[in-house]
């Protein structure tokens, strides 16, 4: 077996945070990525999935050391970037990218879409055949966007172009690895299947990796090829895409599962839904032992003792004592 | 609550504390020689000399900024023997161009500027929340406006330009409003010349202000209105007056509260200008007055004394804030 | 009449910086006791604003309204598009109430949420403050609020979105309404919320024989809570019919096509989504012929140009079922049917 592109090993960032308690201040942390680990095939797609406030946006943002990590330790193609500064970062930055989800706030207003896309190839002052202007024109091609719109402004694009916008910019480099976060979910439905189409076919002809962020199992399930669900800054489970959707084997994924609305009305009607009580607790205070333990319908006294350990169950590695 | 508020207090105090240091500082360290100024035409180094130990410019400077703190709370002797005299607590120094304590001018000078900031604050915030809150309910029409020309006019023209507008033509051309050449009454003894005195000097700074407030206004109540819980409350079946005073203007009090508070906390620093356009011996036109005497003591003492104001307030915003807005609560 | 509501061709339309926008093109849409009735539609369908203007809450001044909304209220009934608008309030929220998307933003940050629902009842009880009290504790433990005295003093920004979300239903809920319109009530929520949401609304409606109208984009929703649906696109209904005829026998390209285009847990990952071609159409120059015809796959089946040059009615041989395409409905029911049959395995 070969060597992954990307291993993560154990990441936490905690986010300083503080309280006023009379004259003194508090300080607290928000635990938003709590000790994952998984490794990253080369084209490979992993899902990252989970309820917003899950920590899969900072995981996302941490891996590619657009945050600093607090501890643990990330390895990208044999090299450990963990501690690495800006600036040696810089180089590498040709082969990570990053897929922001609202294509709105994401690009500049005040720059054609030309010198959008253009921007990596100046940044990593890289000069493609055929020059720069030749190179983007053929990336716009690519990503269905018409060559002739290279002087137009953002705004004068819909949502799923401007998204495609920054499909082109991110692949303009061929990276290696990509982190596509919630690339989808501020689009409309006809529009987001042009756009995880495109996704699927870029990945499949450049062989890129990608980490692939959403809330929405469905789309999730639909692209990947393994999934991890998060829950409070910890992986719950992770798996093959067909394991984990046919026998998902944490009670969490279960619920998340369960709690999808299908486009099929007589299956609604004949399934038997779990549902969770309460809402998710906050970050800074997680629950002792397993982080799920007070929305869980299994839990046995050891869950609020011993945080569980991702172990393989089946086929997927699950962190719970009680896995289905 | 309370441990929020102490907390706040605690730090504005310290920060009274250093503005007092910083401003006693500057105007020490100012190329005068403060005894110099001290004695007239007929001056010998002697009697400089003399007034410079008699008000403790001799001493270093830390020991004289001390001596000026703790004469605010104990009060402070000058001087010793038969020339001794004493500015009792408060003490804010002693000034030899009036001949006088402080204390005692500031005495003479708060209250007409309390009057004349309390006086014109009142007006121009009808006016202005007024008129602010009638522009954005008729947004695009004729009151909206006409309420755009006044904002214009209001903040386009300089106090000094209302202010002498209104003593040439209302006072003495069409003598609409008589002049007051006594100086100032309390409202309890004579209301009518109380009035007659304050009118004018109200009208030149509310109209300003109440332009500002006109427009400040209109802007917070148009983007409230656009909010959602607006459209909730219109879904409830509200009628519209109560969706525009009581939904719309509850959550448009916090920042109007916030930014009148302080502008009041500005104008008891002193309307200098109102004050010297209509004569009103108040603290702005006491410090323009000592500024070109070069009476230190005065200048420190109104300055900080501004100061205080504006951070007091600023404590108070920040506690009334809490209750404005329950979502700066501290739980 | 049986229906608690029905919208008789409407048509709304507001000027913009761009020129008119035609955003609701003669809609219709009933809704009886105890059913739930879903407008499903991309943004910019014009879901939104029909949904809106149901209260009168659209933009009375700048908006042309036409058309009839009947509203009915025991005895009378009242038709909001002629209505003056003193008379439309006393139906908000006594008649017709609503909830909006975003539970966040949509209650008022500085008052109390008992004092929220209060006011609710208040409005159309005057005076009775002990019994609009009483009407909010009990209407929050309805649904499912726990220690109601207590969270009735809180403020809204003490609640989770979730949670804030049940505070909108209680309010909605404060003088019993016949029909209650959701207006992307779970799009802002999480999925397993969105759980605890849809199921509550469900209860809530068989509890109190309510009609509930739905307007979504998910159509997971649809397929789980609605008994009908209006497919909406570009301004108009493209298709109207029983849930299951929607989902399971659609007529309309359009309708086909979303449903081709959703990613579904359980089918094969690796399969490409089959999705709709292009964008949809500025609401200000909208085609001559029918609205979808640039994004249509179907267009050679139908007669002549006629897909290009003429706006389809809304036609079906049961009058449950109804499509908006010129292509003879004989010659879509096998086709698409055999399709959708495809997308499901």
């Amino acid at each position: 077996m070969s060597a992954p592109l990307l291993s993560v090993k154990n990441l936490q960032k905690y986010f300083p945070t503080s309280k006023n308690v009379g004259f003194r201040k508090e300080k607290l942390q928000v635990k938003a990525v709590d000790g994952i680990s998984f490794d990253l095939m080369k084209g490979e797609t992993l899902g990252l999935v989970g309820e917003s406030g899950c920590g899969k946006t900072t995981a996302g943002r941490t891996i590619l050391k657009l945050i600093e990590p607090t501890a643990g330790q990330i390895i990208f193609d044999g090299k450990d970037i963990t501690t690495l500064r800006p600036g040696l970062m810089t180089p590498l930055r040709v082969h990570m990218q990053i897929i922001f989800q609202d294509p709105f706030s994401a690009l500049n207003p005040r720059q054609t879409v030309g010198k959008i896309i253009s921007a990596p190839f100046e940044i990593q002052k890289v000069n493609p055949d055929g020059g720069v202007k030749k190179e983007v024109a053929a990336l716009m091609d690519r990503v269905g966007l018409n060559p002739e719109h290279y002087n137009r402004y953002p705004h004068e694009f819909s949502g799923g172009q401007r998204q495609r916008i920054g499909i082109a910019r991110a692949i303009a480099l061929k990276p290696k690895l990509i982190v596509a976060d919630e690339p989808v979910s501020a689009l409309d439905v006809s529009i987001q299947a042009q756009v995880i189409n495109l996704i699927d076919d870029l990945q499949k002809e450049d062989g890129i990796s990608i980490i692939f962020i959403a809330h929405d199992l469905s789309v999730v399930q639909h692209i990947s090829d393994r999934v991890a669900v998060m829950y409070l800054g910890k992986i719950m489970e992770i798996a093959k895409t067909e394991d984990l959707f046919s026998a998902p084997h944490h009670p969490y994924t279960t619920a998340l599962l369960s709690a999808v609305p299908q486009p099929d009305p007589r299956g609604e009607r004949s399934r038997e839904r779990i549902i969770l009580k309460g809402d998710l607790p906050s970050p800074i205070n997680p629950p002792e032992g397993c982080v799920f333990n007070t929305r869980c319908w299994k839990v046995q006294e050891i869950c609020r003792i011993k945080t569980p350990e991702l172990l393989t169950v089946g086929k997927s590695s699950v962190a719970c004592h009680f896995p289905e | 609550m309370p441990r929020f508020i102490l907390r706040r207090a605690y730090f504005a105090t310290l920060t009274i504390l250093l503005v007092s240091i910083v401003v006693y500082g500057v105007f020490s360290l100012l190329p005068f020689d403060p005894a110099a100024l001290t004695c007239g035409q007929k001056c010998t180094p002697a009697i400089v000399e003399a007034n410079r130990v008699k008000l403790g410019f001799d001493k270093p400077l830390w020991e004289q900024y001390w001596l000026f703190l703790s004469g605010i709370f104990l009060g402070r002797t000058y001087g010793a023997g038969s020339a001794e005299f004493t500015c009792p607590a408060p003490s804010f120094g002693y000034s030899f161009n009036e001949n006088t304590c402080v204390t005692d001018m500031l005495k003479e000078a708060l209250p007409v500027t309390i009057n004349l900031a309390i006086g014109a604050f009142v007006i121009w915030m009808v006016v202005g929340v007024g008129l602010g809150l009638i522009a954005a309910k008729f947004r695009g029409r004729y009151p909206d406006t006409l309420s755009s020309v006044f904002v214009l006019l209001g903040t386009s023209l300089p106090t000094f330009v209302t202010g002498l507008f209104f003593l040439i033509y209302v006072t003495i051309k069409w003598k609409i409003v008589p002049l007051s050449l006594s100086g100032y009454v309390s409202v309890f003894d004579d209301p009518v010349r109380y009035f007659q005195y304050f009118i004018l000097p109200w009208l030149t700074l509310a109209i300003l202000y109440a332009a500002f407030y006109t427009r400040f206004t209109r802007a917070t109540v148009l983007e409230t209105l656009g909010e959602d819980y607006i459209r909730t409350a219109r879904a409830k079946g509200l009628s519209e007056k109560t969706v525009l005073l009581k939904h719309t203007m509850r959550a448009a009090l916090a920042p109007i509260t916030t930014s009148a508070s302080l502008d009041i906390a500005g104008l008891i620093g002193g309307a200098i200008i109102t004050e010297s356009i209509f004569n009103l011996a108040g603290l702005g036109r006491m410090t323009l007055q000592s500024v070109y005497e070069f009476d230190l003591s005065v200048v420190v003492a109104t300055t900080i004394l501004a100061a205080t104001v504006v951070i007091s307030m600023n404590l108070i915003v920040d506690i009334a804030y809490g209750y404005l807005d329950p979502r700066v609560r501290v739980k | 009449m049986k229906n608690l509501l029905e919208i008789r061709d409407l048509k709304v339309t507001f000027p913009t910086d761009d020129g008119l926008v035609q955003a609701v093109d003669g809609v219709s849409i009933e809704v009886a006791p105890g059913e739930t009735v879903a407008i499903v539609g991309e943004s910019g369908s014009g879901k939104t604003v029909t949904s809106l203007s149901v209260l009168g809450l659209h933009n009375r001044k700048l908006t042309q309204i036409s058309g009839s909304i009947i509203v009915k209220d025991k005895d009378e009934s009242l038709d909001i598009v002629s209505a003056p608008l003193d008379k439309i309030r006393g139906y908000r929220g006594r008649v017709v109430s609503m909830i909006f998307q975003d539970p966040m933003s949509s209650l008022h940050p500085y008052y109390k949420i008992g004092s929220q629902l209060a006011e609710a009842y208040l409005v159309h009880h005057p005076g009775q403050k002990e019994a609009a009290n009483n009407k909010a504790l009990e209407m929050l433990s309805l649904v499912g609020i726990s220690e109601p005295k207590v969270r009735a003093k809180e403020y809204p920004h003490q609640f989770s979105g979730g949670m804030r979300q049940r505070v909108m239903i209680a309010m909605a809920l404060m003088n019993d309404p016949a029909v209650l319109i959701a207006d992307e009530p779970t799009t802002a929520l999480d999925v397993t919320v969105q759980a605890q949401i849809l199921q509550l609304l469900k209860d809530l409606q068989q509890k109190l024989n309510m009609g509930i109208l739905l307007i979504t984009h998910d159509l997971g929703i649809v397929a789980q809570v609605a008994d009908r649906v209006s497919v909406m696109y570009a301004g108009r209904i493209v298709e109207q019919g029983g849930v299951d005829d929607i989902f399971y026998n659609p007529h309309a390209p359009y309708t086909l096509g979303l449903l081709k285009s959703v990613p579904r847990i359980g089918r094969a990952g690796s399969e490409r989504l089959k999705a709709i071609p292009g964008q949809p159409p500025s609401l200000i120059n909208l085609p001559t012929g029918c609205a979808f015809a640039p994004r249509c796959e179907y267009i050679s089946l139908a007669p002549g140009d006629s897909c290009q040059t003429l706006k389809p009615d809304l036609l079906g041989l049961a009058d449950s079922h109804r499509s908006r395409c010129h292509v003879p409905e004989g010659m879509r029911d096998k086709s698409f049917a055999a399709e959708i049959k495809g997308a499901r395995t």
